[in-house]
């Protein structure tokens, strides 16, 4: 299982490239041989799936970028001539538009699973953080890419967003003139965010690279959260991961693609087809739905809000304290590897730390939900209690938790449980029976 | 510090003329590095051509009293009102103290019956909803956004609401008795 073990390939022209530049070896070693732990279920494919997405992405992307204008005058109509005259740009713009999507959805899955069997823990807590950054990376390219096409919603949206960094004091206003490289969101600004939206993705990228060496050094975790303790407990990636993550990729792009076919804009705003008008905003502003749950912790901040009142409204504004709300929202996800103070990993033997873990996700939803809301009530007041609980459970009740709680005993080995549970053959065997505990 | 040149002679090391070059090196470096940072922060500052267009005149002759007006200057919605009587005693007669952002409307206009001002909520950067006749105005007969809810009155001024100040009036100066120009 050593990925050291350097294969000897058939075909002389590999060779010859592989004793000059060892891709071929490499490759074999990362994703031939790979050692894979044997209990793995389907929550393993996120990662895999999430690769796939930001692949599908830059290709679409560049695509659209030949056909696309970036000026105020034409950017709406381009992207309509995009739709209507492009051969097949309206399915480049719809998978474009709806792989936005999926990749959030994914990376989502994927951060849940981290956070219920342990991932973030000793010793990935730097895989972690990559991960994080990527989350952060994608936000702000996803937020640029809508302000492209220039509709009612990408000018409001890039209006709202950018009016954020105004509550920061002193500089805030100068930072905002910065940005927007104008007075107002103009064409500058939009020039400026398509050359970053172009950008951005292959600075994701290369974040994607280091997290996945980070992933090779420490191997992948397993659903209970225990070392691999021996060839005995992993199989190699091919075939088994190969085909493992091409059943989930085949699951997986029938859903992309009854989005693109059958509801293109089902997950978009229907205003982002009127063109952006400067001198109208429209009744109700809200963001794409994969930021609403962040968008919700930036609303809960007001004036008469019992809890900015008593605790922050000595030190700064309720617009200051929404946004910093909302970047810390993401820093102390970022923070979980430290917050936890448990030893075992995987929540399958942690019963509380398993509902606080569901609590969160679902918590989270919550949150997106009234995000989309208008600002009344009761909406308001979900908001405000979700805020709160969102913080309360990671920065209070995972600390403690991790504290009181008396995990259930773990199995000996990863092989163990899976042979018990009669996955049948012996030790190494069916790799396939993934899904028992 | 210890390297070839210098052998180990068990005492600590000091700072040699060496090391003295490297700092030298690396601070010219550093300073190099900093000074070219700066046109690549500055270069997306407005440039000079959006400068340019910074102000704007406005003919006021054709605005009626009760009327209101939206211009853009720099890419930004101005409200321009010609205010009735009612509405000028209105908000004069407002308790200053009261307010979230205290200003008198004489600090907020140069001739009673003309309100120029930024129309741009200064919650989220919504434009207000009052211009247009038939408009909701509010709950105090001004402006309305409906971003987030906030109130202003008839000097545009927060009364309510999410919004932490009172909407901006632009520097803007009467070039004749039926004329401004703004910025
Ligand atoms: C991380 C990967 C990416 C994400 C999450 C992303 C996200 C988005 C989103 C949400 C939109 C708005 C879609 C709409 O409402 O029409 C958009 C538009 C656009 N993106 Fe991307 N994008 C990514 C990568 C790229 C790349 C690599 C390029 C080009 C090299 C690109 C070029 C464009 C162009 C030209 C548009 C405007 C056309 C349109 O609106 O369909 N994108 N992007
Ligand atoms: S932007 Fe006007 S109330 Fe929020």
């Amino acid at each position: 299982m050593s990925s050291h073990s350097a294969p000897t390939f058939k075909n002389p022209m590999v060779r010859w490239i592989d004793s000059r530049l060892p891709v071929f070896s490499y490759m074999h070693a990362e994703y031939g041989t790979f050692p894979m732990p044997k209990n793995l279920n389907y929550f393993w494919n996120f990662g895999a799936l999430a690769m796939v997405v930001l692949v599908v992405m830059i290709l679409t992307g560049i695509m659209l970028a030949m056909q696309y204008t970036a000026h105020i005058d034409y950017a709406f109509d381009s992207v309509e001539r995009i739709m209507r005259d492009v051969n097949y740009g309206w399915l480049l713009r719809y998978v474009h538009m709806n792989g936005a999507s999926m990749f959030f959805i994914v990376v989502y899955i994927h951060m849940f699973r981290g956070m219920y069997y342990g991932s973030y823990k000793q010793p990935r807590e730097l895989l972690w953080l990559l991960g994080v950054v990527i989350l952060v990376l994608m936000m702000g390219t996803a937020f640029m890419g809508y302000v492209l096409p220039w509709g009612q919603m990408s000018f409001w949206g890039a209006t709202v967003i950018t009016n954020l960094f105004s509550a920061i004091p002193i500089v805030g206003d100068s930072i905002v003139v910065w940005l927007w490289g104008g007075f107002s969101v103009d064409n500058p600004t939009l020039n400026r965010f398509f050359a970053l939206h172009y950008l951005l993705p292959f600075v994701i990228l290369g974040v994607v690279i280091l997290h996945v060496i980070a992933l090779h050094v420490t191997k992948s975790n397993n659903p209970d959260g225990i070392d691999v303790r021996g060839p005995q407990d992993t199989v190699p990636f091919h075939p088994y991961f190969t085909a493992k993550d091409s059943v989930g990729l085949g699951v997986f792009l029938m859903v992309f693609a009854f989005f693109v076919f059958f509801a293109p804009n089902y997950m978009g705003h229907p205003d982002n087809y009127i063109p952006a008008d400067p001198l109208v905003t429209p009744a109700h502003i809200v963001p794409e739905w994969y930021f609403l749950g962040f968008y919700a912790i930036l609303r809960s901040f007001t004036d008469d809000w019992w809890f900015f009142a008593w605790f922050m409204s000595w030190i700064m504004d309720a617009k200051l304290a929404g946004v910093l709300a909302m970047f810390g929202a993401i820093v102390v996800l970022a923070l979980l590897p430290w917050l936890d103070t448990s030893k075992v990993r995987s929540c399958r033997y942690r019963p509380i730390q398993k509902w606080v873990i569901i609590l969160f996700a679902v918590n989270f939803v919550v949150l997106s939900w009234v995000g989309g809301q208008a600002a009344e009530e009761p909406y308001v007041s979900i908001a405000q209690w979700s805020t709160l609980l969102y913080f309360f459970l990671l920065l209070v009740v995972v600390p403690v938790v991790g504290w009181i709680e008396r995990p259930r005993p773990l199995p000996s080995s990863i092989s163990e449980p899976v042979l018990k549970a009669g996955g049948g053959g012996m030790a190494g065997a069916t790799a396939a029976k993934m899904e028992k505990s | 510090m210890a390297d070839a040149t210098q052998p180990g002679d068990g005492d600590e090391p000091k700072t040699e003329r060496r090391d003295f070059l490297n700092y030298l090196a690396v601070a010219t470096g550093a300073v190099g590095a900093g000074a070219f940072l700066w046109p690549v922060i500055h270069s997306m500052n407005p440039s000079r051509d959006v400068l340019a267009l910074a102000s704007t005149e406005v003919d006021l002759t054709p605005i009626e009293v009760g009327q209101a007006v939206t211009i853009t200057w720099r890419g930004k919605p101005v409200f321009i009102r010609h205010r009735t009587e009612a509405e000028i005693a209105d908000a004069q007669s407002v308790d200053v103290a009261d307010l979230p952002d205290p200003q008198t409307d004489d600090e907020r206009v140069q001739q009673a019956p003309w309100l120029v001002m930024v129309g741009i909520c200064t919650h989220l950067g919504c434009v207000p909803l009052g211009q247009k006749p038939n408009d909701p105005k509010g709950e105090y007969g001004g402006w309305f956004c409906p971003c987030h809810g906030s109130h202003y009155d008839t000097s545009g001024r927060i009364r309510k609401g999410p919004a932490p100040l009172n909407l901006p009036v632009p520097g803007y100066e009467f070039t004749s008795d039926t004329s401004i120009l703004i910025g």
